[in-house]
Parts: structure tokens; sequence; C-alpha cells
């Protein structure tokens, strides 16, 4: 608007007029004016049974990164079920943040069930590691210690498996550095929930609203 | 991208001789025995994929398509020449889909829309994305490239169900033609189900032209996506607790109280318990705001008294709404006393943005009824009630009309507003003129209000109208008015349309608020760019009323106040499209505005408080 022109719409500017306290957080919650309550990220880890159909990890993969979820590892592979395949996340998200994924997982069409695994759920990867062959015995010392089985020796290189929960296999890695690691490929975690507890809910999450982590079925 | 049409055959990856022989008479053998099941208990006789295609969109209640011709999607072209389905060729693809959303929108059916491979298929990916946003209803049907070329680059060829997917409640893959109808059945019937939203389905031109002896069953939207309409009992009886011992409780109607047909409960749960409302933007015409309890909508340009009702109010009831970012303003000031009921159908979007102290998953008049039986006690707000109407005096919507300005654009606004009935269907664009349209028109029903919300489509109006005129005539009420209001900028994206509008002879006004601007952009330069119009000056317009003439409309040009009322009339009295080119106050601003992330109860009435 050019000029001196004050047109406009009648009534008392903004800081006449009566404001509230209270405030909200970045999450939507309403907070004291005082206290700052915001919450701190975890690692989760999600497991979602899957109609095996074309796209079906496109669609879980695209949503995850659209909607900017901060995501560690993702594995995925079939089930016993024909037809059915699990995929486990492994996320790092505020409890809204993880409510949220498992919500927008549940919208897609080939997710049967999600839920988060709980923390007492047994976890285990897969590492492939290549170290220099020039000593062959403290190499197979090594793996032996971590219950790791070499795949393939040769005079340059020796080829390791591992299998773990993450705390193992970051040790091993460690102890294996010495050696110089040529390369390494991780399958990320994957999961299932002990006992009798199912590892996605039966049916989808959420039909109440009510936050669905951690899964406590 | 009618390609085939110009040069038949010649560009056609699959038209070589001897590598698809039913391209070449197309169905003939029809199998007696392929029946399709129709509601109505009779058969529909199906030989090819492209014929199960349509039979199950009859058999699912499609009564209206709008799309445009081309290669792939020429099969299904073809089974349309015998459908009761009447198809409505557009100018554009984008055209196709826009027209299809709000033929959906005023219907309450899907709409639906088809557009061939590649680039048909590119150009309705905005008007599928508007869809999305808006929750609209709609099926899109893409012809596809042979699946033997799928995946090698082939003539038109365009990953359409990679592109569509974010985009999509969900999108499929035909590729086998005896599954092909009721693939498009559950496509259509997923549309509406549950949160309403568009589905594709991608149709390989192999598939379409397959023989099948499959008729289509009847459509079903897959299992699991239909929700439980109603919200749990202790939920609703903690919300009702709430509402009871609220002092200044606020209904927050969005759209989902349209598309949930839950207008009617929610006049009566506001009125049973005289609480104030105010509505999103989508949620216009779902309380009439004419009503004394009507605050009219909220957000970055709503009312004065709606943003401070929305700041203040210890209870707000929201229904059917998202909380974007346009409605809520910075977060941390949206309505930041309020305990928040939240009504919505999907699960996902309780505790989003804003989070839900009383989160009541289900659709929205079913949750409503809940409601009215569980709050026995209406809220003691008489205070606050008069605070409301005290609002509504202190911040006004008004606009003055100095002798030494031009023509200002809400005075045309409500002139047509005063000229037309209450179920007259008003459509947009995007921009300015949206803001006015919204503003100075008091709406009364739902679906009259057919807008790009979400996304924000600049050139939604004009096939919009087309499709709510359709969708008006096809529901046997031809007597309703439909007005587009547009902008010079938005007219001049989508205004090939018009050539449809004559074509069909449809009853439209399309009124072109045209300040020679890209008007918001100008007004966010002076606001926030310290006045530098780069790319926002559009003096460079075509003469739109001379324009409509050549296209077959009625155009008429408006400079001044004494020549609106005998435009305004003409136009509505004219039987066909008529275009008014309003040349308006280029200087005037959309207010009152709450800047972005800015707190809503500290909107700006002039320029200078921004």
């Amino acid at each position: 608007m050019s000029g001196e022109d004050a047109a406009g719409m009648p009534g008392p500017a903004p800081d006449e007029r009566p404001q509230p306290e209270g405030r909200r957080n970045l999450e939507g919650h309403r907070i004291d004016p005082v206290v700052e309550a915001e919450h701190d990220s975890r690692r989760a880890v999600i497991s979602a049974l899957v109609e095996d159909e074309p796209g079906v990890l496109a669609r879980v993969s695209g949503l995850v990164s659209r909607r900017q979820f901060n995501i560690e590892s993702l594995t995925v592979g079939p089930t016993t079920v024909e037809g059915h395949s699990r995929i486990t996340m492994v996320v790092e998200e505020t409890d809204p943040g993880i409510d949220q994924i498992e919500k927008q997982m549940a919208k897609l069409k080939p997710v049967i069930s999600v839920g988060e695994v709980s923390g007492s759920a047994v976890t285990s990867e897969l590492v492939l590691l290549k170290v220099h062959g020039e000593e062959p015995d403290k190499v197979h010392a090594v793996a032996e210690m971590y219950d790791g089985r070499t795949l393939d020796a040769g005079p340059e290189t020796i080829t390791v498996q591992l299998t773990g929960d993450e705390s193992k296999i970051d040790d091993a890695i460690d102890a294996f550095d010495q050696f110089g690691i040529i390369e390494i490929a991780r399958t990320g975690q994957t999961a299932l929930a002990r006992g009798n507890i199912p590892t996605a809910p039966g049916e989808k999450p959420g039909t109440a609203g009510e936050p669905t982590t951690p899964n406590t079925q | 991208m009618s390609d085939s049409a110009a040069h038949p055959r010649e560009d056609d990856p699959d038209a070589e001789p001897g590598t698809d022989p039913a391209d070449a008479d197309g169905p003939e053998a029809a199998d007696p025995d392929g029946e399709a099941n129709r509601p109505d208990g009779e058969t529909t006789e199906v030989s090819t994929g492209a014929e199960s295609v349509v039979a199950a969109l009859e058999a699912a209640g499609a009564e209206t398509a709008f799309g445009v011709q081309g290669g792939a999607i020429m099969p299904v072209y073809d089974a349309l020449y015998s459908s009761s389905i009447r198809h409505l060729t557009m100018a554009h693809e984008q055209g196709a889909a826009h027209a299809a959303d709000a033929y959906g929108v005023v219907a309450g059916e899907p709409g639906l829309c088809l557009a061939t491979s590649g680039p048909g298929a590119t150009n309705l990916v905005t008007g599928i994305a508007d869809a999305d946003m808006d929750s609209d209803a709609m099926l899109a049907l893409t012809g596809q490239v042979p699946t033997e070329f799928v995946g090698n680059d082939a003539f038109q060829e365009t990953d359409t169900v990679g592109v569509t997917r974010p985009i999509t409640k969900h999108n499929y893959f035909a590729d086998d033609a005896d599954v092909i109808g009721d693939v498009v059945g559950e496509a259509f019937e997923l549309s509406r189900v549950g949160r309403p939203g568009p589905t594709l389905v991608d149709l390989p031109k192999n598939v379409t032209l397959d023989d099948t002896e499959e008729a289509p069953g009847p459509a079903e939207a897959p299992a699991g996506t239909d929700p439980d309409p109603r919200a749990r009992e202790d939920a609703v009886e903690a919300a009702a607790r709430a509402i009871e011992d609220a002092d200044r409780p606020l209904c927050l109607f969005g759209g989902g109280v349209i598309k949930g047909e839950a207008s009617e409960v929610a006049r009566e749960f506001a009125r049973a318990y005289e609480i104030p409302v105010t509505t999103t933007m989508p949620g216009i015409g779902s309380f009439p705001e004419d009503d004394e309890l009507s605050l009219s909508w909220a957000g970055m340009h709503g009312t004065g008294y709606a943003n401070m009702a929305i700041t203040h109010t210890d209870c707000l009831i929201a229904v059917g709404t998202r909380f974007d970012d346009r409605l809520t303003g910075g977060i941390d000031t949206f309505a930041p006393e309020a305990e928040v009921v939240h009504v919505d159908i999907d699960p996902a979007e309780i505790s989003k943005n804003v989070y839900a102290d009383y989160p009541l998953v289900g659709d929205a008049g079913t949750v409503l009824e809940q409601l009215l039986d569980a709050v026995v006690e209406e809220p003691d707000a008489d205070e606050w009630r008069e605070q409301c109407q005290e609002w509504k005096e202190t911040y006004p919507m008004t606009y003055s009309t100095p002798d030494d300005e031009p023509l200002k654009p809400q005075f045309v606004v409500e002139a047509f507003d005063e000229a037309t009935d209450d179920d007259t269907i008003v459509t947009t664009g995007v921009g300015q003129h949206q803001m006015w349209a919204s503003q100075f028109w008091t709406y009364t029903e739902p679906r009259t209000w057919v807008s790009s919300h979400g996304l924000g489509t600049m050139g939604y109006g004009v096939p919009a109208a087309i499709g709510a005129r359709v969708a008006a005539d096809a529901m046997g009420e031809s007597d309703r008015d439909v007005i587009c209001f547009d902008g010079d900028g938005s007219f001049l994206m989508t205004m090939q349309e018009l050539s449809v509008a004559v074509r069909e002879d449809l009853d439209v006004t399309f009124a072109v608020l045209n300040n020679e601007y890209i008007g918001m952009v100008r007004q966010w330069q002076d606001a926030f760019f310290e006045g530098r119009h780069m790319a926002s000056d559009y003096n460079w317009m075509p003469e739109f009323d001379k324009l409509a003439e050549a296209f077959g409309a009625l155009g008429i040009r408006v400079d001044g106040y004494d020549e609106v009322a005998p435009a305004v009339e003409e136009a509505l009295a004219y039987d066909g499209p008529a275009v008014i080119d309003f040349h308006v106050d280029p200087e005037e601003n959309v207010l009152p505005m709450v800047p972005s992330g800015g707190a809503n109860g500290r909107f700006a009435l002039t320029e200078d408080q921004l």
C-alpha cells in the first residue's frame, strides 16, 4: 500500500489487545509459561507386518522420508505366512514422533499391523566384516571371542560374519579395528518380542487415538 | 496428450504391426458369459479389460468423468463410448482433475478423471495433490504403456504409480485384465471411506485391451480401511465433562464436518449448548455465518473476532480439522489456554500439530451425536458469549469505498452475494480474490464453498466451476447459480477450460477480480520485502472480456461502481458462461492478517501493524 494511506480495518492494534499468558511447545502441548517441557528423542524399534506386494517398501520408505522421521535402519523379509513380510525399523524420535510414525504407517493400505517392539524384545543384527589378512591367527581369535564365523580367508583379506545385538556388534567392530577394516556391510537391527507377546499388534493400532507406544499388548 | 488422435498409430510404441493383435480392431469377440454384478441386479457383459473397468465404474455409481484422450487410455475411452457415464473432454488434464475434484465436493461422491500415460498423467498431478491435501474423494485413471515396455523409457512412459504415491491415499498398477475391474471398484470405494482422498489406477494398454471373461464383483473398499464411526464411550464421557466445565468453550468446525455430512448435527450441537462457532476455511458452510453464534472463519485472514475467540477459549471443540499452519499461526500461541477436544476420523491427525487433551476418533456426525447424548449441562458461558459478540463489534469486517480510489474487490463479492440465493456455489482460484470471496460472502450451506485450501492451487477456480456446474445439473439442481471468483493471475492459468464451458453451454459466471498484480505476492512484498515488486506486476494481462467473446462466452468489462450491479445482473441472467473482467483497486490488501507463524490474537488490521 502506497503513501500515507492508512487503509485497513477498525479496532485496537495488536499491542492494545489482551493476550493470554499460556503457551504451547513445539509439539502442540500446553505448557506452563515458566517450564519449557519438551521431549527428548529416543531409539525405538518399530515392527510392521505388511502385505508383500510391489512397492510396499517404497511406500514405507517414502513415508519416512517425506515426513522427515529420523531412521537408523530398515530391514525387510518374508514371514512364514505367504504374502506377508515383516519390516523392522530403528528410529530415533521423540515419543510423539514415534506415535506419528506408527499411525502414519498404519494408514498405508499394505500395512497389516504396526507397533513399537518393547524394550525387552530380542534384537539382532548380522554384520560382514572384511579385514586385512596379515595376522590370521589373531583375527580368528577375535572372531571366536564374539562368536563370529570366518566365511573367507585369503592371503590378503579375511571376511568374518558376526551376529548379535547392537552393543555386542559395536564392541566387535572396535576389536576388529586393529586389523584394519577394509569393508563392512550391516543388515541393521531386526527384532521380535519375547515370549507370547505379539511383535506387532494383531490389528491396526491407534483406532482410539491414544498413543500406541509402547506396545504393551 | 492425444498424440494418437493426430497421428494415429505412428508414434505409439505398441502399434507395431503384429505385436498387439487386439489393438487392430478393438473388442470384437464379446463374451456373453462375462457379466458384472450391478447393485440393481442387472448384469453387464464384458469382453476386455477396458470394458471391465467401465463396468466397475458404472457398478460403483460413477455418473460423470472428466478427461483428455490419448494413446494409452484409448481402450478405456472406447469402452466409455457405449457407457451410461457422461464424459466431458477438458482442455488440459489439470482441468480434468480439478473439475473431478469439485464435482466430488458438490455431489458428495468421488469425482472421476481420466488421462493418458506420460504427460497426461503428470498433468493430473497438481489436481491429485490438491485433492489429497483437501481430503477430497476422487479416482484418477491413467493409461500406461504396455507392460512389456514398462521400465524401458517407452514413448509417453512415466512411472505414474511412483510419481503419485505420496499424493494419493493409495494407488494401483493393474497388470491383470481378469481383476482390473475389481481393482478399479476397490479404488473408487477406498477414495470415499474413512478420511476421503484421491486414489489412482494405472492401466497398461495391453491389459485394457486384453480379453477377459471376468466381470467385476461388487466394489468394496479393502479390509480395515472403513473405520468404526463411533468414538470410545469413556473418551466421550471425559470430553463431555470438559465441555460442561468450560468457561469459554468454542467450536471449531473443519472440512471434515462437511465431508462427513455432519453439518446438521454440528448446528444442533452448537445451538443446544449455545457454544460460539468458528470454522476453518474448508469448514466454511458447515455452520451458517449469519447465525448469532457464528464468528466466521479463523486463521491467517480470518475475522478478528474468530481469532480473538480462538486465542482466548479455554475449551476448543475441534471437529474434522488437521490444524493447518494457516489456521494455527504459531503453535506456541494457538489457543494457548484451551483444553482441546479433537474429533477426527483419522487417528494420525490426533496430536499431530496440536496436542489433543480429549481425542475422539470417529466419524464427525456420529461423535457429535455421542457428545449430544453425553453433555448434560450447558457450560456456564454467558460472559464468554457476550465477549464474543463484543469482539464482533470491535473488529468488524469492513472496507472503505473512497471516491478517488478504483473499485474495491470486496464490493463485487458482496454484490454477487446479494444478487444470488443461499444455495449458490462459489469456486475460487488462489490469492487475494479467494480471501475476499470467503470473507465478504455470507455462507450458510455446506458444499457451496469450493476452493483449493491445503495445496493453494492457482487456476483451480475455472475447472472447479465446470465440475461444480456439472454436479449441480446432475443432481437436478440446475437452478442453482455457480460463481467463480478468480484473480487475473489465477484465471490466466486455466482459462482455456472456458472452451469447455462454452461447448457444454454451462451456466457459470466467472468474476475476475483483476488488479493487474499477482496480488497476494504484491501484498507480501509491500509488507515484508520493502515493496520490491519482483515478478508480481501483471499489467500484461489480455483483455479478458474480449477473450471471453473469442471463446464464445459473454464478455463484460467493469471499471466503476455504477457498472457493477448491471453487469452482475446481465451475467446471472445470461444462460451460458459469462466472464466479467472487474478492474479493481490494485493496491487493496487482504486484512485482517496474521503474519506467517505469528500469534492469531495479534492479527494486523492495517499494513502498518504487520
